[in-house]
Parts: structure tokens; C-alpha cells; sequence
């Protein structure tokens, strides 16, 4: 597994993908930030606007990790080498899984270049009295971190159905969106089965209340266990290859 | 000794290994033979691991793939018809990684440098691998499925796509792996799996339809061994002689001179190697051999003729 982890987290930055990661997330999330607070009009220190569009931003740009994991593994035959290889199927995939887990927390740890100007800039809350909430950002920058390894679990199951980078990176993007819509039209059901059913799947629902400043410990069961689902449906989908 | 029994892989209604068995013992080199198509990539995917048979047991040192699946790889190496190398790293970085993968447990310095020098490619090591020839990329294949020092080392279709000069070099490589190691590879030409195997399966339809040492192979699917030798005496009394000699049972003159030299096709009852007596005899005579050829072309005929008789009386 270290061995897999270490050459993807070396290919990330000897292709583009990592840098186009980077660039792509950086600058998104940093004009995200900027119109949602210090451009917002009031000049607000409120960072909830952000972290809630935030999630959408993330679709679009954490496939970029994922899109390659496996797709090209495949079509470059390079998944024979890791198939025969005295490795079981989950090391495999926690190896490229934790390496783009990496690179989703090198990206948070780079955003936290935006807050700083909050402190020295922004308007003092005139509500409650009192600047930029550390420890509210903190919770968010966390709920962001549990929605984004959700994200790359989908991505990288997806990744391991195709061996074409394009559909890998447009069939993850719908999917997220897909997963974020559902507790959208949930309000709408009437039948309560179905409504039980869908809020299962509805990623949004559970982070709205980290943006609030409320840390949900069963969200947080609920996003480690939803990863979990999808590397474990990853390493189904090799074990299945090897009976086709 | 690596144990292959009744195995069968199914594709939905298609059978690609149609219940094959065969043994190897250790130290032997034996080929895989067939058309393309045949099953060979296929039962070289589930020794590896690669595939799961539909049913039927992989038995390496008595251990079953399926069972302790993690155990069995560390004892083989896989180099697989497409080499599968990750164009952006280097040889070395690459070598380090299929290290790391399999858990090697060696000086790992030591170890690289040693199958570097075997597969000689030691002078690239620093280079991409994605700008290497063909036949250095073959090469570092063929560093990864050694690295670890597995029992057993699996080629599939090792030399297709090479020029002459690399598939030269790769035979090689593979007869001196033959050596420290067991060796199975697969092949759809004859005389390459003649010239680096000691022990012949051929396999057609899924099927083992022959399984010989390579010795004895023409003898052995009823085909006499048939010589070209060239001469240098005369014509008429070289013939005699050669037709006196035991188990000749066919004397052809090719009626060419070249210098006072004379080819002559000789043809040999099944199972008889005549090249000795041959000659032993000729040197008695003071006639010198400027040539002897076995005749390739027949065995590669013999070949697809069984290829065909399986095919046929297999519907």
C-alpha cells in the first residue's frame, strides 16, 4: 500500500494532473472566497456563505484527482502489474485513495492563505460582537475535508469502471452533483419511504450543519462510512474482473 | 513444482481453457504453444493470479492461488504481453516501486543492481521510461517480473513486436533465467519455443493437444526427422553410405554442387537422431560435413496440421 501511495502521490507531480489540481482548486475556491466575504458588499467575516458553496466547487474539481486512478492503470495494462503483485485489492485502493486524500489536504491547508486577510479586514460581526470564528472555520474546514474524501471514494469507484480519462471525470461530476441534488428535491416527496431512503444519499443535508458551527458526530459515521462504502465497492469491482 | 489441475475459464457461453492439467517440475523452461487465440494468455492470467478460474486448482508448491493468493505471487513473477510500465517514471524509480510493491525483503541497492546487470539495463537506468526502445522496455519488463527472485517467472509472448537483434537478446535472457529459475512462457511461433524450451505444451481451443520434451517432438507426433546435410565427396558413393547408415529410411540427392560439395535430404525412422552416426561415419571416410540443417519448416507444418486435426475432430 505505501509503495502504491508513494507513486501516486510522485505521479501527481510529475504529470500535470496534481498542478491542474492545484491551480484549478486554489483559484476557484480564492474567487469563491473573495465575492463571498471581503466582495460580499458588507464586508462581512461570516465564512458560512462560503463553505456552503464550497461543496459544489468541490465537484468540480476533486475528479481531476480521481479521473486517472484507475481509468489509466487500465488502458496502459499497468493494473497486471498491481493485480499479480502480493498485494490484496484493498491495498491497492487505499493506496490511490490516501494519496488523493493528501492532495485534497494539501489543497485545505493551502486555502487557509484566504482567511488571514478576514482578520485584518473584514467588519468586525457587529451582532455578536466579535471578529472571524476560528473555531467555526476550523469545524467547516473539517466538514469540507469528510465531504471531499466522500468525493474522491465516488471518483475513484468510478474511475475503476473506465478506462477513458473523459468519461471517468463527467460521469464523477454528474454523480456528485446527483448525490448534492437529492436532499434539494427530497423536501418535495411525499412518500416517506423514498424520502428515508434518498436522505440516506444526500451528502448536503449533513454538511448544512457544520456551516452553521454545529459539529454532527453522526455526519461525521455517516461521511467516513459512505468513503467507506465506495473503496469497498472499488475493490469489488477488481475482485469481479478477475471472474470475467 | 507448479500443479495446474482440470482448469476451466468460461466466458459467459465460451470456453477459453477448456479443462486442462499439466505438471512442472522445477527447473524446467516449458512453452506454451499455440495459435493466437488459443487460451494461452488466458491460462497464463490465472496462474498469475490475474484471472480466477471458473473452476480447477492452481497448485504452486502444493499451495492453492486461490486459497492463499498473496502467498502464491511472491513465488512468481509476471511479465504479461504488454509490459505494464508507468511511462512517467524512470527505470530505476520504476525498479524501486515493483520492489516496494512485492514487500522485497533484500539489500535493495544490492538487489536492483543485480537484476539490473541480468536483464542489462543498467546504463538506462536513469532515463524515462516512456522514451526507452522497445527492446530496453521489454528488458525492464522482464527486471520487474525477476525483482523479489520469484521460483517461478511467467512470460507471455515475450519477444512480440521485437527486431531480430532484440528477439535474440531476450531468448538469451530468458535461457540464462532457465538457469535459477522455472520458466513457462507462451509462443505462437515454434521455432522460437524450440530453440529456448525443454518441454513443449501446445495448446489449441483451450484444449493441451501435445505436451513433449522438445527433443523428441517431430518424433513424437509421428513426423521422421528430416536433415539437410551438405558434403564434400562424391555424390554417388556419399548417398550409399548415407542410405547404409541405421534407421535412414530416405535418401534424397538435392542434386546441387557447390565447390565438390553436395546437399542430400536424409530422412530418419520416428525417434532415431542420425547426426552422430552420421558423422562418425563420414569422418571415417575422410568426407568432411559443410552443413547439416534440421529441416524447421517441416515441424512448423506438423504443427498446423495437428492444429487442424484438433480442430476438426474436436467438432
Amino acid at each position: 500500500m505505501v509503495a502504491i501511495y508513494k507513486r501516486e502521490m510522485r505521479s501527481y507531480f510529475t504529470t500535470w494532473t496534481g498542478y491542474i489540481f492545484l491551480a484549478v482548486a486554489i483559484c476557484l475556491s480564492a474567487f469563491i472566497f473573495a465575492m463571498s466575504t471581503l466582495l460580499n458588499g458588507n464586508g462581512t467575516s461570516d465564512t458560512s456563505g462560503y463553505f456552503s458553496i464550497m461543496i459544489y466547487g468541490m465537484v468540480f474539481f476533486l475528479p481531476i484527482l480521481t479521473m486517472k486512478s484507475f481509468s489509466e492503470e487500465k488502458k496502459l495494462k499497468t493494473e497486471q502489474l498491481l493485480m499479480t503483485a502480493p498485494i490484496s485489492s484493498w491495498q491497492m485502493v487505499l493506496g490511490k485513495y490516501l494519496s488523493a486524500l493528501t492532495m485534497l489536504g494539501i489543497y485545505l491547508v493551502a486555502s487557509l492563505l484566504f482567511f488571514i486577510p478576514l482578520f485584518d479586514y473584514a467588519v468586525v460581526d457587529t451582532i455578536n460582537g466579535y471578529g472571524p470564528n476560528v473555531a467555526l472555520m476550523i469545524g467547516n474546514l473539517f466538514a469540507l475535508l469528510l465531504v471531499g474524501a466522500c468525493f474522491i471514494a465516488i471518483g475513484i469507484f468510478i474511475s475503476s469502471l473506465t478506462e477513458n480519462q473523459f468519461a471517468s471525470i463527467v460521469l464523477t461530476i454528474l454523480i456528485l452533483l446527483a448525490f448534492l441534488l437529492v436532499s434539494s428535491f427530497n423536501s418535495l416527496i411525499e412518500n416517506e419511504t423514498v424520502r428515508v431512503i434518498l436522505d440516506w444519499f444526500s451528502l448536503y443535508a449533513r454538511y448544512e450543519n457544520f456551516t452553521y458551527g454545529v459539529f454532527d458526530i453522526s455526519a461525521l459515521l455517516y461521511y467516513i462510512s459512505l468513503a467507506g462504502v465506495f473503496v469497498f465497492l472499488t475493490t469489488r469491482v477488481f475482485e469481479a474482473r478477475r471472474y470475467n | 513444482m507448479l500443479e495446474v489441475k482440470n482448469l476451466v475459464k468460461k466466458y459467459s457461453d465460451k470456453y477459453a481453457v477448456d479443462d486442462i492439467s499439466f505438471f512442472i517440475k522445477d527447473g524446467e523452461i516449458v512453452g506454451f504453444l499455440g495459435p493466437n487465440g488459443a487460451g494461452k494468455t488466458t491460462t497464463m492470467n490465472i496462474l498469475t493470479g490475474y484471472l480466477s478460474a471458473t473452476s480447477g486448482n492452481v497448485l504452486v508448491d502444493g499451495v492453492d492461488i486461490s486459497e492463499k493468493p498473496l502467498a502464491v505471487k511472491k513465488n512468481i513473477g509476471f511479465l504479461p504481453e504488454t509490459p505494464p510500465l508507468y511511462m512517467d517514471m524512470t527505470v530505476y524509480e520504476y525498479l524501486t516501486f515493483v520492489y516496494e510493491l512485492k514487500g522485497c525483503d533484500f539489500n535493495k541497492e544490492k538487489h536492483l543492481r543485480e537484476v539490473c546487470d541480468t536483464v542489462k539495463i543498467y546504463e538506462v537506468k536513469d532515463r524515462l521510461i516512456r522514451n526507452l526502445s522497445k527492446g530496453y522496455k521489454q528488458r525492464v519488463g522482464i527486471a520487474s517480473a525477476i525483482i523479489g527472485n520469484p521460483k517461478f517467472i511467467i512470460f507471455d509472448e515475450p519477444t512480440v513486436g521485437l527486431d531480430p537483434k532484440q528477439i535474440i537478446e531476450v531468448r538469451n535472457l530468458i535461457r540464462t533465467l532457465g538457469k535459477s529459475h522455472t520458466v513457462i512462457l507462451s509462443s505462437h511461433i515454434l521455432s522460437e519455443v524450440q530453440a529456448i524450451c525443454d518441454r513443449i505444451l501446445i495448446i489449441n481451443e483451450g484444449r493441451i493437444i501435445a505436451d513433449e520434451k522438445t527433443s523428441n517432438l517431430a518424433s513424437a507426433l509421428g513426423q521422421a526427422i528430416k536433415i539437410k546435410v551438405k558434403v564434400s565427396g562424391p555424390q554417388k558413393e556419399v548417398a550409399g553410405l548415407l542410405r547404409g547408415l541405421p534407421g535412414v529410411t530416405k535418401v534424397q540427392e538435392v542434386g546441387v554442387k557447390e565447390g565438390d560439395a553436395f546437399s542430400f535430404y536424409v530422412e530418419a525412422s520416428n525417434g532415431i537422431d542420425i547426426r552422430k552416426p552420421m558423422f562418425k561415419a563420414l569422418a571415417a571416410k575422410g568426407w568432411p560435413i559443410m552443413g547439416l540443417e534440421n529441416t524447421d519448416g517441416e515441424l512448423e507444418e506438423v504443427f498446423v496440421r495437428l492444429i487442424d486435426k484438433d480442430t476438426k475432430g474436436g467438432k
